[in-house]
């Protein structure tokens, strides 16, 4: 047998030599490959909508409940002032609103699937931002978002509704959806980070989703609730998000240019923020 | 009880005094802590591993193997000490670290959504592989774990030795300086398992890469590494190369069980807490 000599550890610990520099890089390479980073994980979550899109057919289904039955019943009754519009117009831009926000708000319980398996902690042991990691997954959602989009507007317009088919709106629109939808799945992320488990989030993300939905402009006038709710609502970015969709999806709105500003502003505000939050607490996952 | 801090001198009878001299080392760990809370999952752990050694970490659930992974890999913070891993630092140059290793964790980490193609195309992207590279290292690497004929099904439809080769072959594309493999055969079928340890080794020649791998599986120890760390209760109890441990014991015909009881007082039986048991069944139930 050989003779091995002891290794003691060094003295001072932080005297240790590193072995190898790596290149350095420059600000513009590595916001390049942030950027592509972020787009390999948007793409490999459309992948795998591609392998299996029957998740897409089945949330169709509660968004065109609501037009149909909550609208159509709310319609006759005439009991909500919708500022001159019939209520399904009125509604149809809040139920996009809403079956986006239900998606993107269950969309954390894929963290932690992931997290029981070993693909969380595999992602975060690559060299990738951990920025990068959040915003895809939040942009994924926004994809995801888009399909109901496509849906709502087809069933909106079996339903007469009439749609506003200016290109720039319809810009607007797939802007504000990505938006809504990336900064409802980061703080489904976030609350995942947070809980960790499945019974937990769950729990949670019911618990959440009613007072985001209702103390919302979605399916009534802010100005018809409560004072204290009222607060409430104008606090809720989803309310942000309906007041934009209302002004850019129908026909023969006024639009309010400052409005729509305060509108995109706070969603990708809070967006961002969320994203950063998020950043930060996704490492967490694999401890 | 061996102390770690105060090697006796370089008697042979004490195996763990073999820290691996053979320079230069990809991975050092100097003592080595990590709390949750009160408890004290790895304690004080010294040890170093040469460059395109294969090195393995044994013991029971819960002895503190897969904490110390997570710590070289960056993925959890030491309370104390420090480690370094192709001589960046883990706390301090995290980024640097991980462009340089690659990590097979221990419960599924392929996305059975996806083929295995895209499953390691997602990762040629993320390690920043030429893209006009990409699809010919991928198919490589499909070839090379011998899964060229099933790169286009969806991972879901793999059988659990397969899945690990895919994990493999997804941990070594970037061609890292060193390789993590926590646990890479628990729940397979002997057969399985010897497959993936022969797809490992001829890795190992291929790309002269260092491994850490974690196991509780005394023959994965025996015939894959070169030396081996006894783990019990987040210490080191033992170290040395399978045949010093078993002649510090006994002699040549000591079993690797042997000695384990030896350095533990236990047996390899005992440990792991609720939630990794039924960590380890799921995944033993999903791969079989």
């Amino acid at each position: 047998m050989k003779q091995h000599v002891p290794v003691a550890p060094p003295e001072d610990l932080a005297n240790v030599e590193t072995a190898r520099t790596l290149p350095r890089t420059s600000f513009f390479t590595a916001f390049a490959r942030f950027v592509k980073k972020t787009l390999t994980i948007v793409g490999l979550e459309i992948r795998k909508i591609r392998h299996d899109p029957t998740d897409l057919v089945t949330r169709a289904i509660q968004p065109m409940l609501w037009l149909l039955i909550f609208g159509e019943v709310f319609a006759h009754i005439r009991a909500i002032p919708t500022g001159g519009r019939s209520y399904l117009d009125f509604m149809a831009p809040g139920i996009l609103a809403q079956s986006v926000l239900f998606i993107a708000i269950f969309s954390g319980i894929a963290i932690i699937w992931e997290r029981d398996l070993g693909i969380v902690h595999k992602f975060l042991a690559s060299p990738t931002p951990r920025t990068a990691l959040v915003l895809g997954k939040a942009l994924a959602a926004g994809v995801r978002g888009l399909s109901q989009a496509i849906i709502i507007y087809v069933l909106a317009l079996v339903l007469g509704v009439r749609m506003n088919w200016d290109p720039l709106a319809l810009l607007g629109v797939f802007i504000i959806i990505m938006l809504g939808a990336a900064a409802f799945s980061t703080f489904s992320l976030i609350i995942a980070c947070l809980v960790k488990t499945r019974e937990r989030f769950m729990g949670i993300g019911q618990v959440l989703t009613m007072p985001l939905f209702f103390a919302s402009n979605a399916i009534y006038p802010v100005a018809i609730m409560p004072a204290w709710l009222q607060v409430i609502a104008r606090g809720n970015p989803l309310s942000y998000e309906v007041d934009a969709l209302r002004s850019m999806m129908l026909a023969n709105e006024s639009i309010n240019a400052a409005g729509l500003v305060i509108d995109f502003a706070v969603m990708f505000v809070v967006m961002i923020v969320l994203v950063l939050i998020g950043a930060r607490l996704y490492p967490r996952v694999a401890q | 009880m061996q102390e770690q801090h105060a090697p006796a001198g370089g008697s042979n009878s004490s195996p763990w005094l073999n820290l691996g001299d053979s320079l230069p080392r990809s991975i050092e760990a100097y003592d080595l802590v990590k709390r949750f809370g009160d408890h004290v999952a790895v304690d004080h752990i010294t040890f170093t591993v040469g460059e395109g050694e294969v090195f393995g970490l044994l013991g029971p659930n819960g002895a503190g193997k897969s904490t110390i992974i997570k710590m070289l890999t960056t993925l959890l913070p030491p309370t104390s000490g420090r480690a370094l891993v192709a001589g960046y630092d883990v706390a301090r140059q995290p980024t640097a670290v991980r462009q340089l290793i690659g990590y097979v964790p221990q419960a599924i980490s392929a996305d059975g959504g996806l083929t295995g193609y895209e499953n390691l195309l997602v990762f040629a992207q993320l390690y920043d592989i030429p893209r006009a590279e990409q699809s010919k290292r991928v198919r490589e690497a499909l070839a090379f774990m011998g899964l060229q004929e099933a790169g286009d099904r969806l991972v879901r439809t793999y059988s659990g030795g397969m899945i690990r080769r895919l994990e493999v072959a997804q941990a070594a594309l970037h061609r890292p300086a060193v390789l993590f493999l926590d646990e890479p055969t628990v729940g397979l079928d002997p057969i399985a398992r010897k497959t993936v340890w022969e797809h490992l080794e001829a890795l190992r020649q291929r790309l002269r890469m260092t491994m850490l791998l974690t196991t509780h599986y005394m023959e994965e120890a025996d015939s894959l590494c070169q030396r081996v760390a006894i783990m019990h209760l987040g210490k080191i109890m033992g170290m040395g190369t399978p045949a010093e441990l078993k002649a510090s014991v006994g002699g040549p015909d000591t079993t690797l069980d042997e000695v384990f009881t030896h350095y533990t007082g236990n047996t390899l039986e005992t440990g792991g807490s609720y939630r990794e048991t039924a960590r380890t069944r799921r995944a033993a139930r999903r791969l079989g």
